[in-house]
């Protein structure tokens, strides 16, 4: 599997000097598929690589320093927009990794503009981010709704001059969700980077990536994500994040998190159990080709991501509704 | 994947994995004066993969994608898998490339010095070109220019030329046959059939050239030439480049230099003939 040799190359980047071509050829295209090309460019040492790699290598190290420049661009546009509002602005995920210099940030592949900001103030920040340019995506007033009512953010914005999209959140995980975050102590917590924006303490940035991961979503692009949090994981206090991940309801989750961790990119001598294997098996299912492999496991993550969301009625009115929208799983 | 070719084309090299024999073969034929590198690494993996889970067998069906896909890329019949593969390279540099400006041109060379042509799909640029490389220029591609982002020389991507309608007669008439790949009839675009560049095309496929001339051709109007101001070339290519925005100051840099060094004009003409004497004359006096 060539997922297991895009984790190898991650945990000990000198173990690519064994790679034949055809193991470059799998290697660079599990990279590509996972979004982690420019993690690994950046990783791997340049002179241990062969000639056809390295300018590989190296438009992905440029890739990921223009992903930087963006997010950061963004994220001074957003603190703009948001000078004059009354509370917090937290930059989460890839942007405040690369805002704070974390090694979490290194070559990452930055998408949106992830802020959180107190739910009472939700309205306040929608109007003057709505005032500096930014626009609805989201025309279908099911999909509004939705959002509005049930999910942790507002429907997603996107700036009709620069085509950049931002997330607004007001807490980690949508209300339908088992557990419920304490997002007043995130925010209470929060370190301020610049003047005006802020990021998670060490140790919510570890809960807020374990939650996305193994609380919400269906594992895609999983592989990221676990090493966000390996990487996080190094500047978490151990007993702090432990309380931490109990206020926030999800201390399993956050254990099974650095077991799994550990497991793919750190020592690898911790114990696992049978779901944390079912788990890595999702993770690793990508071939020499980067296509998924494992389709009925993923199907199950998939069901198992909406399951998490929402209460079992709620989840069939959704799933109907989307349906008759048109929407299929992929 | 069970089938699979590895071929270079200018500066990239391409690893396509397919679910069917066929499209394999046929790039195997049609390239076979390119270097081919079995097994060797690529810059780039294509992947012509089963439309559905029963497409592979039951009206088999191509979805195209690779390192870099669409996700709402339309499927493609068997039958034109050798388009798909095609496609799928293109897909791929146009999405993923980042060693040069990529500007959607055609471009010939003579004396070491290349003429441009840029323009929407149907503008004559690839015909155009066609023809001019089997008159004494050097074809270096008929889809991509690949702008030196340090040296400001074109590069050659000279993959087959994809011949349109009624550029397939006008072709045929003067390439022989086995330069010539089968006729793909009734594709999204229309019939679709491809020509293998001459061999000078192929072997010099690395080498580069200063650009000298810039045209915005344009077929099925009455002759007329103008000239074409900085400004206006500067955001006509902006909007032909793939990889424009990607490149940043880079890209902004090459870019900027070209526009003031290169002459440029648009031309409109009735017939190819026309526009290969508006071509020569304008050579003659700018280049």
């Amino acid at each position: 599997m060539s997922a297991a040799l895009l984790v190898r190359a991650l945990r000990d980047p000198a173990s690519v000097a064994a790679l034949n071509a055809a193991g470059w050829n799998a290697l660079i295209a599990a990279a590509r598929a996972e979004r982690l090309i420019g993690t690994l460019a950046v990783r791997v040492d340049e002179g241990a690589v062969p000639d056809a790699v390295r300018p590989i290598l190296a438009d992905a190290r440029r890739d990921a320093e223009r992903e930087a420049r963006q997010a950061l661009w963004e994220a001074d546009r957003a603190a703009l927009a948001l000078a004059d509002f009354d509370g917090p602005v937290v930059l989460m995920k890839g942007t405040a990794y690369v805002a704070a210099g974390l090694r979490a940030g290194d070559g990452r592949f930055i998408g949106d503009l992830d802020i959180l900001v107190p739910r009472a103030g939700m309205d306040d920040v929608e109007q003057r981010l709505i005032a500096a340019g930014w626009e609805w995506v989201k025309e279908d007033p099911y999909d509004d709704a939705y959002y509005r009512q049930w999910m942790h953010e507002l429907p997603p914005l996107i700036h009709r001059e620069r085509d950049r999209m931002i997330d607004v959140h007001h807490t980690i995980l949508p209300l339908t969700a088992r557990p419920r975050p304490d997002a007043d102590a995130m925010l209470a917590d929060a370190v301020p980077i610049t003047e005006r924006l802020y990021m998670l303490s060490a140790e919510d940035r570890v809960c807020h990536a374990v939650a996305h991961l193994l609380a919400d979503g269906d594992l895609a692009g999983g592989l990221r994500n676990l090493w966000d949090i390996y990487c996080l994981l190094a500047d978490a206090d151990p007993a702090k994040l432990a309380a931490r991940a109990e206020r926030h309801g999800i201390a399993a989750q956050v254990r099974q998190a650095r077991r799994l961790a550990d497991g793919l990119y750190g020592t690898g001598r911790g114990r696992v159990g049978m779901w944390d294997r079912l788990v890595l098996r999702r993770l690793l299912a990508r071939d020499g080709w980067g296509r998924e492999t494992r389709k009925l496991l993923r199907f199950g993550f998939y069901l198992r991501s909406h399951w998490l969301r929402m209460p079992p009625l709620m989840l069939a009115r959704h799933l109907l509704t989307k349906w008759r929208k048109g929407h299929r799983p992929a | 994947m069970r089938h699979q070719i590895t071929l270079k084309i200018g500066p990239a090299t391409f690893r396509i994995g397919s679910a069917w024999r066929d499209p394999i073969d046929r790039l195997a034929s049609l390239y076979a004066a390119y270097p081919m590198l079995p097994g060797g690494i690529a810059d780039f993996s294509v992947r012509l993969e089963p439309a559905g889970p029963l497409r592979q067998w039951l009206r088999p069906s191509i979805f195209i994608t690779g390192d870099h896909g669409l996700a709402e890329a339309a499927p493609m019949s068997l039958r034109h898998g050798l388009l798909a593969a095609e496609m799928g390279m293109n897909l791929q540099m146009a999405l993923g490339w980042r060693r040069h400006l990529l500007i959607h041109a055609s471009s010939v060379e003579k004396d070491g010095r290349v003429l441009v042509m840029t323009g929407e799909s149907g503008s004559g640029k690839s015909t155009l070109a066609a023809q001019l490389g089997e008159r004494g220029w050097r074809l270096m591609g008929d889809e991509f220019a690949l702008l030196d982002l340090a040296t400001g020389q074109i590069f050659p991507f000279p993959r087959l030329v994809s011949l349109k309608n009624g550029a397939i007669d006008v072709l045929s008439a003067e390439v022989p046959p086995d330069r010539m790949g089968p006729l793909l009839a009734n594709t999204a675009k229309g019939d679709i059939r491809h020509l293998v560049p001459r061999g000078g095309a192929i072997d010099r496929m690395e080498e580069g050239g200063q650009p000298a001339l810039l045209l915005f051709p344009r077929f099925g109007h009455a002759a007329d030439r103008r000239d074409v101001g900085q400004a206006e070339v500067f955001m006509r290519l902006t909007q032909a480049s793939t990889n424009y925005v990607a490149l940043g100051e880079a890209g902004f840099l090459a870019l900027s230099r070209l526009v003031q060094r290169v002459p440029a004009h648009a031309i409109d003409f009735p017939s190819g003939d026309d526009a290969i004497a508006m071509i020569e004359a304008l050579w003659e006096e700018r280049a």
